[in-house]
């Protein structure tokens, strides 16, 4: 057993330490998969469909192939034997769910715009371009389906044959609440559409795959979130034994969730380098990371919430309509049914609630994870049908949200559904927010600028979300196809000097300085000395990779346990070396003494380099210092707070300018502040984005409109105040660190507040809601439409 | 297809190049997969973005939309050569201030904020925000890189006063 003992704190945790991944990313060192180059390397173009819907009569690849530099052109027809399928991998119980085929390149029917038809590959990425022009395709245009709601009618086209009315699969969690909603005194009902977001990570996708002929070892590097979980799908799409597969990702520009799937295009590059014995790039265009990189969210739901006369909630309920695009990606059937529908109470006492959504498929772009993943959703969701039920009864908004809140003492609360939230206190985050925000002051300011025309509003988002994704077994209960465990090895080399290798693949959130802190107050030991390694299957073991913010609760817990580990050895070392009892030594800021005799001590870096040269171990004892774990934890964690946004709209133009955002945020334990707050700022404005700018549309043809950074509008910095952030600290008891994890918190609260303030400021034109997002044109609309029947 | 190439001569980061290139090539593929310079990203194909903005004669331009053979006889420094003796103002401001996460739209936006330092006089915080439109970073909520242009404006006129002084001392000494 591990000694219980109390390490005073080095002062590493809790420290705003620069990042130490930033050294090579500001000197333009980074190793992103596009820099990767190999000699003897190929460059691979896919052709792609210009319909939604289509079925492919011919593909004639004469001329293309006595292109210069072209040395293999393949399609459909050559993959589909020799390649698997690409899979999903969550599968929620009970749902009937049918996973429709998708092969790598389409070879009877295109599904989407933007479906695979060929791959080119040639000497260089232009000679690629050139002689995917000159392949000809005759297609024969098929009837599209790309709204949700439509796509389940009886006389709407099939995305699948064998799948009828496009219904993937069905899902429900909770009661019938019907007795519940016929006999409340109040009952509101709205529709809400979740819209379509294209996650647009900076860094386009791309993958380089290297296969060795004579070992039968194929090297993919690829921009990924998850490189074990990418072996795993991967060995099982090729054919390859996992030990011969090695999937690198080391410097990722950006995922926010889009980077989980496992993607034809990574499937092609390896197949190809199989085939030719050389390696394979490609590298995706932007049009392409549009097009064909996982979108996000696409709802439509209908919502219904009961509640008492004086402002109690009593029950809440949805029926969803999830439109998962032409296919079902890697983890997209769990995003709508765990993620959303099992947390749709939010961070209210709410007796019922019940989920039922229905994963449909369409035309457009297969959907997938994307910041918050569910969550968002489900956050929205409840804050916008608290401020409509607060307007249904005459009660401030903020009163029924103080009148609903778990209270501190509730903790561990079980909500509806059965999810245990861990720790937590709404009230205090509230309170700081409200120490931040004079509401009374912004209420007679309100009322004083209506008066001359003017209107500003305020909007509250008090929110829970669910992150630190572990433990397995119930990974396992809701269908995911993998465990949620992390891994660490904490090896400690002969100087003292610590390589810490982690199965969380960070790309980009700052978990090589995070981690490092761990390592740093725990042993003792500079920050300097440490190197955390990731994104590599050949040097770690096995991870389930960064998504879902449980990169440190997961990870930084396996680190903290494999420290333990290290501790134990190295104190047995120590012990031996000062001729005295195990029990005897401390340990302490590096330095393991004699207990009441601190003369008497040993440096870490000492037993460190006592422990490889083994010339006076003790009995029983290996030569080495390290410590391998694997975590797996015992819950969820859940994050929570107060977000508070003041807009102030132009009714003559429908322009919204954000004058104020507050955010109050508890993610647990907070190892490095400047970190935790950089997170938060990232998650608010792609939060912020939906709310107010961003949105993926297609025309009824199925094509995408918004497919270039022309038309879809990713938030710039001159549309933004600057950011009041505040924390609260309540640790999670689920994990050894306390943490609960940041990532998304900012894109989850967001939304939703914004959208109520503006709600607030048009309340005197008797508007209450409007489809995100809210751009110039629709508020203006509103309210001429409001002024013109008034 | 085009196969006729083109020789240019350009000083980059300080070192003359003389290459034969493909008129198509642009210069942003020109200086990673000619040169190994891969400090320059590609993050669009429209220009939008600003994450392969480099200094071409002392101006931030987008590499991805101009062409190897435009720039020819071009003075040009990419993040690759920012660093001289030490950090450049940038690369230390945005280091300190937390102005990057993934880092990939990094050496564009610190070319950018290289080249809006050099401009007369210190820019408020809202001229920064304006003088961003060229660039897209989802990361970082662009508040941090606010900071760091900021930082990197008194990191300059910090030196400026250190230089001043030694300037003094050794004119009294």
């Amino acid at each position: 057993m591990m000694k219980k003992e109390v390490i005073e704190m080095a002062q590493v945790i809790g420290q705003p330490l620069k990042r130490q991944e930033d050294i090579r990313l500001i000197r333009g060192q980074g190793q992103y998969t596009d820099d990767i180059k190999l000699p003897g390397m190929l460059y691979a173009y896919i052709l792609r469909s210009p319909y939604a819907h289509a079925k492919i009569l011919s593909i004639d690849t004469t001329v293309a192939k006595t292109m210069p530099g072209v040395v293999a052109i393949f399609t459909g027809n050559d993959l589909k034997d020799e390649v698997g399928l690409i899979p999903t991998a969550w599968i929620p119980p009970d749902s009937d769910l049918h996973v429709p085929p998708h092969p790598a390149l389409a070879y009877d029917t295109v599904r989407y715009q933007g479906d695979g038809v060929a791959v080119i590959i040639a000497e260089s990425p232009y000679q690629a371009q050139d002689a995917a022009f000159k392949i000809s395709v005759q297609y024969k245009p098929l009837p599209v389906v790309t709204d949700p709601r439509d796509a389940v009618q009886d006389q709407a086209p099939l995305v699948h044959s064998e799948i009828a009315h496009n219904i993937a699969f069905h899902w429900r969690a909770g009661d019938n609440l019907d007795d519940i909603f016929s006999q409340a005194d109040v009952v509101v009902k709205q529709q809400f559409r979740q819209q379509r977001l294209i996650p647009s990570a900076m860094e386009p996708r791309c993958a380089v795959a290297d296969y060795h002929g004579a070992t039968g070892e194929l090297t993919l590097w690829a921009t990924t979130q998850n490189p074990h979980i990418h072996r795993l799908l991967m060995s099982g799409i090729l054919g390859i034994s996992e030990h011969k597969l090695r999937v690198i990702a080391i410097d990722v520009g950006g995922a926010f969730g889009s980077k989980i799937s496992c993607y034809p295009d990574e499937v092609i590059v390896s197949w190809a380098s199989q085939k030719l014995h050389r390696p394979v790039k490609w590298t995706e265009t932007r049009q392409e990371n549009f097009l064909v990189t996982t979108h996000g969210r696409d709802h439509v739901e209908e919502v219904e919430l009961a509640g008492t006369r004086d402002g109690h909630i009593q029950a809440v309920r949805v029926k969803v309509y999830a439109n998962m695009g032409a296919y079902l990606s890697t983890a997209a059937p769990g995003v709508p049914t765990i993620l959303f529908g099992l947390i749709i109470n939010g961070a209210y006492k709410i007796a019922h609630a019940s989920s039922e959504v229905f994963g449909v498929l369409t035309h457009t772009t297969p959907v997938d994870a994307y910041r918050g993943a569910g969550r968002p959703e489900a956050t929205f969701l409840i804050e916008r049908m608290v401020d409509l039920y607060a307007l249904a009864i005459q009660m401030d908004p903020l009163d029924v949200r103080k009148k609903n809140l778990i209270r501190p003492d509730e903790f561990p609360f079980t909500n509806p559904f059965g999810l245990e939230y861990d720790s937590g206190n709404y009230q205090a985050t509230l309170d700081k927010a409200l120490q931040i925000f004079n509401y009374e002051e912004f209420r007679r300011d309100q009322e004083n600028l209506r008066k001359q025309g003017k209107y500003i509003g305020v909007g509250f988002s008090t929110y829970v979300e669910m992150c630190g994704l572990g433990p397995s077994e119930v990974a396992g209960a809701v269908g995911f196809q993998g465990g949620l465990w992390e891994s660490a090895t904490v090896r400690v080399h002969p100087t003292g000097k610590v390589s810490v290798f982690t199965g969380a693949s960070p790309h980009g959130q700052g978990e090589e300085t995070t981690f490092a802190q761990i390592v740093a107050e725990e042993l003792g030991i500079p920050i300097e000395d440490i190197e955390v390694i990731h994104g590599d299957t050949a040097q770690i073991a096995m991870g389930w990779g960064t998504y879902g913010s449980r990169t440190t609760a997961v990870g930084g817990a396996a680190i903290h346990m494999a420290n333990q580990k290290v501790i134990e050895k190295a104190r047995k070392i120590a012990a031996h070396k000062l001729e005295v009892n195990e029990d005897d030594v401390v340990f302490d800021k590096g330095v393991f003494m004699v207990k009441g005799l601190p003369a008497r001590s040993i440096q870490f870096q000492q037993v460190a380099l006592d422990a490889y040269l083994a010339w006076n171990l003790p009995p029983g004892i290996e030569p080495a210092l390290e410590g391998t774990a694997f975590y797996n934890p015992k819950n969820f964690t859940y994050p929570f707070g107060v977000h508070i946004a003041v807009v102030s709209v132009d009714t003559d133009t429908g322009d919204i300018t954000l004058m104020r955002y507050i955010a109050v945020d508890d993610v647990g334990k907070i190892i490095n502040p400047m970190i935790v707050e950089g997170q938060v700022h990232g998650g608010l404005v792609q939060g912020i984005g939906q709310a107010l700018w961003e949105g993926a549309e297609f025309d009824n043809q199925g094509q995408l409109i918004t497919g270039s950074f022309l038309d879809y509008t990713v938030p710039k910095a001159r549309f933004f105040p600057r950011f009041e952030t505040a924390h609260t600290e309540t640790p999670s008891p689920h994990n050894p660190l306390g943490v609960k994890g940041v990532g998304e918190t900012g894109a989850i609260a967001s939304t939703p507040a914004i959208v109520n303030a503006v709600m607030d400021a048009l309340r005197p034109f008797n508007i209450f809601d409007l489809p995100m997002p809210l751009t110039p044109h629709k508020v203006w609309n509103a309210i001429r439409q409001a002024q013109l029947s008034s | 297809m085009v196969s006729e190439r083109f020789p240019v001569t350009l000083t980059i980061n300080g070192q003359k190049i003389v290459r034969d290139v493909e008129p198509r090539t642009l210069l942003v593929h020109f200086l990673r997969d000619d040169l190994n310079l891969t400090g320059t990203h590609v993050g669009c194909d429209t220009s939008q973005c600003g994450t392969c903005t480099i200094l071409l004669n002392n101006q931030a331009v987008k590499s991805c939309t101009i062409l190897t053979v435009q720039a020819d006889g071009a003075e040009i420094v990419t993040v690759e050569g920012l660093e001289r003796e030490h950090l450049h103002p940038v690369q230390q401001a945005f280091w300190e201030k937390h102005g990057l996460q993934c880092g990939f739209c990094t050496p564009g936006a610190m070319m950018l904020a290289a080249y809006l330092i050099n401009q007369e006089g210190p820019l408020t915080e809202e001229a920064i925000r304006r003088q961003l439109d060229g660039l897209l970073c989802r990361c970082t909520g662009y508040e941090n890189i606010v900071r760091a242009i900021k930082r990197a404006q008194e990191i300059i006129e910090e030196g400026d006063k250190e230089r001043s002084q030694e300037t003094a001392q050794s004119t009294w000494g």
